[in-house]
């Protein structure tokens, strides 16, 4: 126990770049996840299929391989970041895949009728999905993406493999120096709880308060 | 791990059955030259007399060292070590070592126990020589000192040894053994960009994102020797790694020969030779004096 109050700096200063790792990250993943949804339900098939390549990538590699092959392979044809914002890019990249997926579960979740309805009365294609369809959709799906949420913040902890100071990484550097692996680890998953339970209560108020009155 | 597992039991039924197929070295080929022609003889109930009854020597090395014990695609491991190891083949065979040197793969968790347990009669696998594992087994040599050296891409002239890493960039393993040297020894080095494995860092240090890899000189030729004319190791060795050959811990008789053998192939220039062909000639590094032998 001692262990944990010697290094709180240091574990605080991981829990806080984990923090920061996991909202970064999940903001990418919503930007990019909504506009590959509404690229996959969009009319133009070359637009259909690149969002499809793109999903079906990305969320059948492992993350540890995409985390590899971005930080040390795009390097060499010229896309190079530091580490944090490189993680930021695949955790971001990774977890839109299955974003899109959840979203676009939503998209078919709403009447044909409303999107029908919606070009009758002279709507073009990116105002239903904005206005129309996003809208009811996004609320049905709330839940699962709470649980991408929560699963982020736990992937976050593969960035230590391309040198991000994260909490996983900072435990294993004290565990090594300090011998003293079990108070370590034990307190790492106190604090990738802390951050979960808090974002899990959040997402639960969210879905209470937006969800569809039938 | 299975395989590996299969692999040691197989080894072992084959040493004990003393029937082993023919998956040994041709040797007789580079590095044993020294050797005498004809076998000597050797007092009964030593060890030198029952391998050679035996007509096999079993030597424990390494089979994923690059330069020093590496199991090639052929089947035949090769390097300094197994080179090293020939010798006391051949200097109790004679020069003709076909079918006489069987080698097995002692990984470092497995060396003190593979010599207790008489499943080899010696190790060479990049085997440091300390007081702990001295409780438990004997050590001929050294043979060879390693070190922690540094790692640099051919054209930095920034980095010339350990003083010059204030403020450079440095890539090691996180948690390693070299990591803790260079917090001690290097404590202005920038330690941010460190990995899981040696060969991110490697990767790391192409793409320019650190200036140098610090780890022991012995991986770093490795990587050396894969990435011809891009790196080069600067500065002296600053960690001290004596190898040796590990044997029965009261065995001194063998271990005495061993060392006799050592002596013999540093005074002839057969050591100079092995080391500039197992490991100069890839490496472009220069061949150092052997090291003084330890006979406790």
């Amino acid at each position: 126990m001692g262990v944990l109050l010697d290094n709180l700096g240091a574990f605080g200063e991981g829990l806080r770049t984990t923090a920061a790792l996991t909202l970064a990250s999940y903001l990418v993943a919503l930007l990019v996840g909504t506009l590959v949804a509404a690229m996959r339900v969009s009319p133009i098939a070359p637009l259909r299929w690149l969002g499809a390549v793109w999903t079906e990538v990305l969320r059948n590699v492992p993350l540890t391989v995409l985390f590899f092959v971005f930080f040390f392979g795009f390097t060499k044809i010229g896309v190079s970041y530091v580490p944090f914002i490189s993680a930021v890019i695949v955790l971001g990249c990774y977890t839109s895949a299955f974003v899109a997926e959840a979203i676009r579960s939503g998209i078919n979740s709403v009447a044909p009728g409303q999107a029908e309805a919606a070009r009758a009365l002279g709507l073009t294609f990116a105002q239903v999905i904005v206005a129309i369809v996003l809208p009811q959709a996004l609320r049905t799906v709330v839940a699962p993406l709470g649980s991408l949420f929560v699963a982020l913040i736990k992937n976050t902890s593969i960035a230590f493999t391309i040198s991000v100071v994260e909490l996983t990484r900072v435990v294993k550097e004290l565990a090594s120096v300090t011998g003293e692996a079990i108070p370590l680890y034990l307190g790492a998953a106190v604090a990738y709880l802390l951050l979960a339970l808090p974002s899990s209560a959040a997402i639960g108020a969210i879905e209470r308060k937006v969800a569809i009155r039938r | 791990m299975r395989k590996k597992l299969l692999f040691v039991l197989l080894a072992t039924g084959l040493v004990l059955a003393a029937c082993g197929s023919d998956d040994t070295s041709t040797g007789g080929g580079s590095g044993t030259t020294a050797g005498t022609a004809t076998a000597a003889t050797f007092p009964a109930g030593s060890t030198m007399d029952a391998i050679q009854k035996r007509g096999k020597i079993v030597i424990g090395t390494k089979f994923d060292q690059p330069l020093f014990g590496l199991k090639a695609l052929s089947g035949q491991p090769e390097g300094f070590d197994v080179e090293i190891a020939k010798l006391v083949a051949t200097a109790i065979f004679g020069s003709n070592l076909s079918g006489k040197t069987e080698f097995v793969e002692t990984p470092s968790s497995v060396r003190e126990q593979s010599i207790i347990d008489g499943k080899v009669d010696l190790v060479a696998a990049t085997y440091t020589i300390n007081d702990t594992r001295k409780e438990k087994v004997g050590f001929a040599g050294p043979y060879y000192v390693a070190g922690q050296s540094i790692l640099v891409k051919k054209d930095n002239t920034a980095i010339t040894g350990l003083d010059s890493l204030s403020g450079k960039k440095v890539c090691t393993v996180l948690g390693s053994t070299p990591l803790k040297t260079l917090q001690t020894r290097a404590p202005a080095a920038d330690l941010s960009i460190l990995f899981d494995t040696y060969s991110k860092c490697v990767e790391a240090l192409k793409d320019g994102r650190v200036e140098a890899v610090s780890t022991d000189n012995v991986i770093l030729l490795g990587f050396i020797k894969d990435n011809p004319g891009l790196f080069k190791l600067v500065g002296e060795t600053f960690t001290v790694e004596p190898y040796g050959i590990g044997v029965k811990k009261d065995d001194l008789a063998f271990r005495t020969f061993v060392n006799d053998t050592l002596e013999k192939a540093y005074t002839d220039g057969t050591w100079a030779k092995i080391f500039e062909t197992e490991v100069g000639k890839a490496t472009e590094i220069p061949t150092p004096a052997p090291p003084p032998l330890d006979r406790y």
